[in-house]
């Protein structure tokens, strides 16, 4: 088994309080602003931005969750249907400045998906991307974030594993899993 | 997990508590995207459906028609009335002259009990069954049993009485086989003649009082009087029926407490079920329509083939 510590819990708090700033920097009042959660695995890392947002005064943010199960490219070539998440989506998209968050960056293809189910809520003004995570050189279409995290170099069989402290999830870890050298449990 | 462990879905008798929550967890799902603004996922775009309806079926048809099309499915209708079974063509044959366009899935309803269990066993297609004669319409119980737990937030030891036609009715044997699964008690009520014979067998009450069926219980469903099928002279006459066995409001109003009213439809107003029964607070009966295409869909969803690599 082959684990490395990427990202120590002291310096996850930092990469998200940068991203914060970030986001506040280009979307200053954040009126006509909403924060997205992909589900499954953004949706923490949302609702983390979003604490960290209310904490600097940006109280009024609207959080949402997008499941885009039903709009991947891959339905029908698995031997099992893909199981669904929530999605609930409280507000209007329509001509608003979307941003939506996801803890890892790899393939892409869920962000595809992503973008083509903001779609069916209505026409956003804008559409932006946070992950925590970007995975340098490994996406499949040409889509990248506007704002990361961190870049890792990783190769294929390797797993990024993003672990939320128990009960409030307000910090964590990030590993970097080596599958090919036997079983890891998370 | 999230595949169910029949490959057709020909009857609830068939399917596990397991599948059921499945199926309903997956048309939750659903539910949030047909109540989107763009109610269509693009899931099925490579799927092609055929409805091949041998009975005549409005909401059925419409519901599993709209489900497909919320999942960007390719569909053909096929009805009997405008087929050459007329010139003497077999069920098999129709079948496979469907299949050999390349049809993935099939949705059947048919007058004979059985019917998709004999097309199961001869072709590779999906079968979904909407309604085989006097046997099962199981999306019509999934859906029912859907209804029942958005509204009561359970099903286990909810009591429910079936009234009316039960001898006739393969929304009554679906939804006793649905219900029973999930842990509900039923009671199935009306006259004698439109009751099967030796029905405690399956495990359910039968109470020919139809006041004394709703005073037992939290669910009333109430099925339609079929009238094409009543060449048996079950009753006199619809007069006679809606006196002794139609709800009324007064019969609902005499009740000590909340019961929950449901129709798969069509109704007959004024004979099973008096309008302002139909249409009171207490009746759950176009929450059934909406939460069908839903069901129709997680349905669809669940059961759609495996692509095959060429």
């Amino acid at each position: 088994m082959k684990r490395r510590l990427i990202l120590p819990e002291k310096q996850l708090d930092i990469v998200l309080s940068r991203l914060c700033h970030q986001v506040i920097e280009n979307f200053q009042d954040f009126s006509d602003t909403v924060l997205i959660g992909l589900q499954p695995r953004g949706v923490p890392v949302a609702n983390i931005l979003g604490k960290k947002l209310h904490k600097l005064g940006y109280k009024d943010l609207p959080i949402g969750l997008l499941d885009a199960t039903f709009h991947r490219d891959d339905f029908r070539r698995k031997e099992e249907p893909i199981k669904a998440n929530k999605t609930n989506i409280p507000f209007q998209v329509e001509d608003k400045h979307v941003i939506l968050v996801d803890d890892v960056l790899f393939t892409a293809r869920s962000v595809r998906a992503a973008m083509d189910a903001i779609i069916t809520f209505g026409r956003p003004r804008s559409v932006h991307l946070v992950v925590l995570i970007s995975r340098k050189n490994s996406q499949e279409l040409p889509i990248t974030a506007t704002f990361v995290g961190k870049q890792v170099n990783t190769m294929k069989t390797e797993r990024v594993e993003v672990q939320w402290n128990e009960p409030d999830g307000l910090n964590g870890k990030v590993w970097l899993v080596d599958s090919k050298s036997g079983n890891v449990q998370a | 997990m999230s595949r169910l462990s029949v490959k057709h879905l020909l009857g609830t008798d068939e399917l596990n508590s397991s599948d059921l929550g499945t199926i309903f967890e997956m048309a939750d799902h659903f539910k949030e995207v047909i109540n989107r603004p763009i109610k269509k996922v693009p899931t099925l775009r490579d799927t092609t459906i055929a409805n091949v309806f041998f009975e005549n079926s409005t909401r059925t048809r419409i519901s599993f028609e709209l489900a497909e099309k919320r999942l960007s499915a390719d569909t053909v209708n096929f009805s009997a009335s405008a087929s050459s079974l007329k010139k003497g063509e077999t069920l098999l044959d129709t079948i496979n002259n469907i299949l050999a366009m390349k049809v993935d899935m099939l949705v059947i309803r048919h007058s004979s009990p059985g019917a998709c269990h004999f097309l199961s066993r001869k072709i590779d297609a999906t079968i979904i069954n909407a309604g085989d004669g006097t046997h099962e319409h199981p999306t019509q119980a999934l859906l029912d049993c859907y209804s029942i737990l958005k509204e009561k937030g359970r099903i286990k030891g909810l009591k429910v009485a079936i009234i009316g036609d039960i001898l006739h009715s393969r929304v009554a044997l679906s939804n006793i086989f649905a219900l029973q699964k999930l842990g509900a008690e039923i009671m199935v009520s009306g006259p004698n003649t439109l009751i099967p014979r030796h029905i405690e067998m399956l495990g359910v009450k039968k109470e020919v009082n139809v006041q004394a069926a709703l005073e037992w219980a939290d669910v009333a469903n109430i099925l339609r009087i079929q009238l094409e099928r009543q060449k048996s002279r079950a009753f006199p006459s619809l007069r006679e029926y809606s006196l002794y066995y139609g709800i009324n409001k007064k019969m609902i109003d005499s009740l000590n407490k909340e019961i929950l009213i449901m129709h798969p439809g069509p109704i007959n107003r004024g004979v099973e079920i008096d309008s302002d029964v139909a249409d009171s607070n207490r009746s759950i009966i176009l929450d059934q329509v909406e939460n069908g295409v839903a069901i129709r869909m997680a349905v669809l969803y669940l059961l759609a083939p495996t692509l095959q690599n060429n």
